[in-house]
């Protein structure tokens, strides 16, 4: 499980109320992701969290059939994912329908809640 | 000294036995055993290492200047890299530099992987963004090479061709953990079960223990020593960012590797057509394609056919991974970096326990995105 740092917190504290977040650059008006101290693009340290859409589409997937350890269920889907802000995350493609992803389709969060701390920014196929 | 008999050359290179597990020994113990094994292959003493990149286990933190101080070293100068193709570059510029004169490279793994029900504890990466989605190693790998399958409508047949060519290589090596296992074709690769989704077990690295280890000293010092001095031509290392840490696309794993390829090949002053013998890091079967392309043999998309009819087999122009790789020969963890090195020094030396590439000279070394190009 995540175990977040002052750095990542707010990204953690805002999926568990349902927003995906990232950072963004009040200067260059570039996205940040994973989380750090300064904007990849400009060097700026004026890296501020906002909101973002929930959606993209996949850029490449994985079927994991062999589980990292007892506690995943195999078959599990894991992808990267291009958000429609222009930054990517890794993350899993869940959903009754996940075995059937493929690059290039189109997805949108789901959350899903693992723990009191814990609520996973997951992807889901979109209709 | 001058600048030329500064020069380093590897002297001594030794595996230990590799086995699935090997009861009884330690990380420390078979790192121990390849020092032993690679110093006397060099014909030198302990008492003449005064430089040292050892990693026994996965002590990333101190491995050097603990085993160092095990071994009972006085002050010794230390690399930074993980043993291997960088490491190489790095303990003979360190040479060179006149800051040591035998560096020993050493690394070696046993009694780590017990937990079976889980993935081997070096393909867990505990990243805060990776680990909560279920990545390990050959999901982490099998990202880039799905997208690299997609883009160029590659098959999956072309690419367990690969792997039925490592995997036979070491059938044929009597030192490899899965002698004797093949022959494989296509087939039986695409007949194993899926792990990680284009790669199916056969198409991924094994788990074993075992140690190497690899000396280097001055060339004016190798000529007093009973052993072919190998020579480092050239060589460097490339990084995208930290491993385990982001999106691992194929137009970043591409990235690997070119760098360094073309620094490798312009300091040696040699061109790609004059290297015999490719020891490329075979830890998942497309890794290969990658590195062809990396290194300039042929251009993105075209990998699946330059690898394929023989290309990459002993006998072919390109033959890769002589030993059988991590594929049949060992995987430690992280000391099978140091047993490419190894490969390729026994193939320049006419001595490789099977798959002699007849008259080898040079040998190129890839490991992720690090290169070095090694000749006699």
């Amino acid at each position: 499980m995540p175990r977040p740092s002052a750095l990542t917190r707010p990204f953690w504290d805002a999926c568990r109320v349902g927003r995906l977040t990232v950072q963004r650059c009040t200067r260059c008006q570039g996205y940040v992701f994973v989380p750090q101290e300064f904007c990849r693009h400009c060097r700026s340290t004026t890296l501020t969290w906002v909101e973002t859409a929930g959606t993209g589409r996949i850029v490449t997937y994985t079927v994991v059939w062999r589980p990292q350890t007892p506690a995943f269920t195999a078959p599990y889907v894991v992808a990267v994912v291009e958000l429609d802000e222009g930054y990517q995350m890794i993350s899993n493609i869940v959903g009754s329908d996940a075995a059937g992803a493929a690059v290039g389709d189109r997805v949108r969060v789901r959350f899903v809640r693992v723990s009191e701390a814990v609520t996973l920014p997951c992807f889901e196929l979109a209709a | 000294m001058s600048r030329a008999s500064r020069r380093a050359v590897i002297i001594g290179a030794s595996n230990t036995r590799q086995a699935r597990t090997l009861p009884g020994e330690t990380s420390g113990s078979v790192t121990l055993a390849a020092t032993r094994l690679a110093l006397g292959d060099a014909g030198l003493d302990l008492a003449d290492v005064d430089g040292l990149t050892a990693l026994p286990g996965l002590d990333y933190a101190s491995g050097s200047d603990a085993f160092g101080y095990a071994l009972g070293l006085p002050t010794f100068w230390t690399g930074r890299a993980v043993p291997g193709p960088a490491a190489v570059v790095e303990a003979a510029q360190a040479i060179e530099w006149g800051l040591c004169d035998t560096v020993l490279l050493a690394g070696g793994q046993a009694g780590l992987y017990t937990d079976r029900g889980s993935v081997a504890p070096w393909t867990r990466p505990s990243h805060e963004f990776i680990e909560c989605w279920g990545l390990m190693t050959p999901a982490e790998w099998a990202l880039s090479a799905r997208e690299y399958m997609h883009r160029y409508s590659v098959k999956p047949e072309r690419i367990a061709y690969i792997a039925s060519v490592i995997r036979n290589n070491g059938s044929r090596n009597p030192e490899a953990v899965y002698h004797g296992r093949g022959p494989f074709t296509p087939d039986d690769i695409l007949a194993s079960r899926m792990i990680a989704d284009p790669y199916h077990l056969l198409d991924c690295c094994t788990t074993s223990e075992g140690g190497s280890a690899v000396v280097l000293t001055t060339a004016e010092r190798a000529r007093d020593l009973d052993r072919t001095g190998v020579e480092v031509l050239g060589g460097g290392w490339d990084s995208w960012g930290p491993s385990y840490t982001h999106p691992p696309t194929y137009d970043r794993a591409a990235t690997w590797g070119r760098k360094a390829g073309a620094a490798a090949f312009a300091r040696a002053g040699i061109s790609r057509d004059d290297v015999d013998v490719f020891e490329f890091y075979d830890n998942f079967s497309w890794e290969i394609v990658r590195y062809f392309e990396a290194l300039g043999y042929c251009e993105a998309g075209e990998g699946p056919d330059f690898v394929a009819e023989g290309a990459i087999e002993v006998g072919g122009r390109y033959p890769v991974v002589t030993d059988g790789g991590t594929m049949s020969h060992s995987h430690t963890g992280e000391s099978q970096r140091l047993q490419r090195v190894v490969q390729a020094v026994r193939q320049l030396r006419g001595e490789s326990a099977a798959n002699q590439v007849p008259d080898a000279r040079v040998a190129v070394v890839t490991v992720v995105g690090e290169v070095v190009l090694l000749g006699v």
